[in-house]
């Protein structure tokens, strides 16, 4: 059976600087898959090739049963792939509303309709509005996006990307820097998700990654160190060594 | 959570974002405002057209500049191909106004998504290179192939038909003004229905955030490639009102300084408003007519002046203004 | 010698002494818009305004030419010192376009200060007895002026070099254009460095101007006429680049005399033609970095 989402033999070079080096990863369908390793081991560069943000070097692509090395990044959108920034990317200027709006709209393939205006889907916008308030977020519907604290704008960038019913969800330190009552928020929804979601985390976060993951891929300076079940993972000394060097991480 | 019937707050977001789109009162100001001046300055129809004219210009780089966020220095290129493909047509015998009007948007349009096709797969800086390249282009090929579109004399030997074989173009230019009206509308009127769909929107998320815009699943290049068409059409359609309503077409249809004047207006008024040309180019012209007559030189330090303090100071111009005015006297939503 | 190669050799004569004057005006251009990102349409403005110094001088005060071509260099800087403190710097990490409509501002005004002090017409321009007529090299004669100003212009080119190359102020350049924010860690004063650098880009132009007023005539809207050649000059060589726009002016001037001697009915299409097909194939320019 296919996986969710594989790469085979991933590759990509910035001139002499090698970022990812002959990867081959698998995501199986319904996965709770945590992605970890030290700062500059590829992570997020990992990320931006497969949802094709970034085009590799060599090696392919594979989301479910198709090859999309080739396809533009909006497509795999398109095939039921989505993500999450690990730097806020939100539409600024636009309510939070909105924002979750565009992610829909695109979903349903409306948001490129001329003939209608704008606020006549009402169908469209309730499904925006109970997404906010699953996420606590109702209360700040119309406000823009820059007026929201960090940890209210990182759920918003939760609520985009779910918003679009991905099949194979790919969040980039989700809960990194937020505070209190957000982080838990976050951690209940990926905890919440349904159980036919691929998922694949990014964290340093060590007792989220063993909370949420039942695999683990240990990725370093490009390349798949080991992979495992958290106990495998927690037991490996190679694992350790790779994080003695960055002291404490928590 | 409440039932709906009630006016609860989840229904109220929504009410609130549905009626941000619809048609408020206000905006028939501007067209009641231009009709008003039909009979109260029957002196000065000409330059109420050629007002008109550029608001609809102005309109086209509004719909580029301020929603999908695509500067242009070239805009002109579709202006001065509509005028000439209207010129060239009426100086050829087929003077007929409203079907010259649309083969000349129809050009301009092709030329714009053309053109684009193939610039807008750039950024920023070599995106405005570009379409400013376009622009000169055209320009050079229009000064050069002087036998057909009279090269730097312009094209004379128009001869334009009655519009709707009824209304002749009179002396007083009260037909030109009123065509101009006409036309005048039915672009505002599209681009304001393009402007408040869903389609409109998705620009605006392209120019906020073009990253998050692909994360999303948007076709990014096929929905800037269609508004740079659009506003192609739009620009043609003006510079062949220019030219049926002068019976004149001058080289300067395809120049910097067209495009240049334009995006100058529009900043004044405040890009991005949608209402930002019916204020800026009105301003700009009539202030132009005044003085500019009277000592060119004197207009042109001021106009370069005042576009400093513009940019400097009050980027979002006569509209943005207003809106800060307005937050700051009601803060309440 | 044969007509042709007579002609091929006028062509890449005139066109060689039209690629340094482009050259010396645009390098600076391409060295604001690559270090501080900000696209200055009214350069130009800076070389006219050299150009103007320099024949005003001349004409009106009976100044000798080499010291109304240093005055030209010292006032063109002077004046970027005052613009950049005063304009520029307010819009760096502006976007482009309200770059773009604040140089157009500066143009304006400056079309119509000129106009205003010195008349619409061209400003007339006779080069010192020592550099008028010909120069006879055997094979053929070759205007003595232009002859001087393509020995000046590469003279100027190569100080240009080994002065960006050897000296301290040249690397902080380099640094700065290549990775600001490293820069400004490394210590280098990136404000002064910005000050410094745009007065030596205008004085250059404004060195450009006054030198080649005998090609590019001096007249009030001469920042809005050869505005596209200095961006082309710019754009095609790569951003930032020191070097890439010397090879591109080579190109378009050899380019640009020899079309419009060969072909003139088409005039300048093929150049824009050519930019564009080559911003294309490479949109940062030939030497530009991805």
């Amino acid at each position: 059976m296919s996986a969710a989402l594989e790469t085979k033999g991933l590759c990509k070079s910035f001139g002499a600087l090698t970022v990812a080096n002959g990867i081959d990863f698998r995501l199986e369908r319904g996965a709770r898959h945590a992605l970890i390793g030290p700062n500059g081991a590829g992570k997020t560069t990992f990320v931006n090739l497969v949802t094709g943000a970034l085009s590799p070097s060599a090696g392919r692509i594979l989301l479910g049963d198709s090859d999309v090395t080739l396809l533009p990044q909006a497509q795999r959108v398109k095939r039921g792939l989505a993500r999450t920034f690990q730097i806020n990317t939100l539409f600024r200027g636009l309510s939070v509303l909105e924002n979750v709006c565009l992610a829909i709209g695109e979903r349903l393939d409306v948001a490129g309709d001329m003939h209608r205006p704008a606020g006549s889907n009402r169908t469209l916008m309730d499904e925006a509005y109970d997404a906010l308030e699953t996420l606590g977020l109702a209360d700040d519907a119309l406000r823009p996006v820059r007026e929201l604290a960090y940890g209210r704008q990182r759920l918003v960038e939760l609520a985009v990307s779910l918003a679009l019913k991905p099949k194979v969800l790919l969040l980039d330190e989700p809960a990194a820097g937020v505070p209190s009552p957000e982080s838990s928020v976050i951690i209940d929804i990926i905890e919440s998700l349904p159980a036919d979601i691929a998922l694949l985390i990014i964290e340093h976060d060590m007792d989220l990654v063993f909370r949420l993951a039942k695999r683990i891929t240990v990725l370093v300076q490009g390349e798949i160190l080991v992979e495992g079940t958290p106990q495998e993972i927690a037991a490996d000394p190679r694992v350790r060594e790779v994080y003695l060097g960055e002291g404490a991480h928590r | 959570m409440t039932a709906a019937l009630d006016a609860s707050p989840p229904a109220a977001a929504v009410n609130a974002l549905a009626r941000r789109h619809r048609l408020r009162p206000l905006e028939a100001l501007p067209w009641l405002a231009a009709t008003a001046a039909f009979f109260v300055f029957p002196d000065y129809l000409p330059l109420g057209a050629q007002i008109l004219i550029n608001i609809l210009f102005a309109l086209s780089v509004d719909l580029i500049l301020g929603y999908a966020g695509i500067a242009t220095l070239g805009q002109a290129a579709f202006f001065g191909a509509g005028a000439y493909t209207a010129g060239l047509l009426a100086a050829h015998g087929w003077g007929e106004p409203i079907s010259g009007l649309v083969i000349a948007g129809l050009v301009a349009g092709i030329i714009g998504l053309l053109s684009g096709a193939v610039i807008l797969r750039t950024r920023s800086l070599t995106l405005l290179m570009l379409t400013l390249m376009i622009a000169v282009m055209l320009q050079e090929a229009a000064n050069k192939a002087g036998s057909i579109t009279g090269g730097a004399d312009g094209l004379q030997g128009m001869s334009v038909w009655q519009v709707l074989g009824l209304f002749r173009f009179d002396l007083f230019g009260r037909t030109a003004y009123l065509y101009c009206l006409a036309l005048l509308f039915l672009g505002w009127l599209a681009a304001r229905q393009l402007v408040h769909s869903p389609f409109g929107r998705s620009l605006t998320g392209i120019r906020e955030n073009e990253a998050r815009m692909h994360a999303i699943g948007s076709p990014v290049f096929r929905r800037r490639l269609v508004i740079y068409a659009i506003s192609a059409v739009m620009a043609g359609v003006a510079g062949a009102l220019l030219a049926q309503t002068t019976q004149f077409v001058a080289l300067e249809v395809l120049s910097f300084e067209r495009s240049g004047s334009v995006l100058i207006m529009l900043i004044i008024g405040g890009v991005g408003r949608l209402y930002g040309a019916f204020i800026g180019v009105p301003l700009y012209m009539i202030a132009q007519d005044r003085f500019a007559q009277a000592d060119p030189v004197y207009w042109d330090f001021w106009i370069g002046l005042l576009l400093i303090i513009v940019v400097l100071f009050a980027r979002t111009g006569v509209l943005g203004l207003f809106e800060q005015l307005l937050r700051r006297w009601s803060p309440r939503r | 010698m044969s007509t042709a190669l007579s002609a091929f050799v006028s062509i890449a004569f005139h066109g060689l002494a039209y690629a340094m004057v482009l050259y010396l005006i645009s390098v600076g251009l391409s060295v604001t818009m690559g270090l501080m990102g900000f696209v200055n349409l009214a350069h130009g403005v800076f070389a006219a305004a050299g150009g103007y110094v320099m024949t005003r001088l001349m004409a009106g005060y009976g100044v000798p030419f080499p010291l109304a071509v240093a005055a030209a260099f010292i006032a063109a800087a002077a004046g970027g010192v005052v613009l950049e403190r005063l304009l520029y710097r307010r819009l760096y990490g502006a976007d482009d376009l309200a770059q773009v409509l604040m140089s157009v501002g500066l143009i304006f005004m400056s079309v119509a200060t000129a106009k205003y002090l010195w008349g619409p017409l061209a400003q007339p321009m006779t080069p010192p007895s020592y550099l008028s007529g010909q120069v006879d090299l055997g094979f053929r004669s070759f205007p003595t002026y232009r002859s001087f100003l393509i020995v000046a212009g590469a003279v100027l080119v190569t100080l240009l070099w080994l002065g960006l190359e050897r000296t301290r102020f040249g690397a902080r350049v380099r640094a700065a254009v290549d990775n600001r924010r490293m820069a400004q860690s490394v210590g280098i004063n990136t404000a002064g460095l910005f000050t410094a650098t745009f007065a030596l880009g205008s004085g250059l132009a404004g060195l450009g101007g006054a030198l080649g007023a005998e090609i590019l005539a001096i007249d009030p809207g001469y920042g809005l006429e050869h505005l596209v050649y200095f961006l082309i000059v710019v754009a095609v060589g790569g951003l930032g680049s020191i070097k890439g726009p010397f090879f591109a002016a080579l190109l378009l001037g050899v380019a640009d005399t020899g079309f419009k001697y060969l072909l003139p009915e088409f005039g300048a299409f093929f150049i824009y033609a050519l930019t564009l097909a080559i911003l294309l194939w490479r949109p940062q320019g030939l030497f530009g970095r991805a």
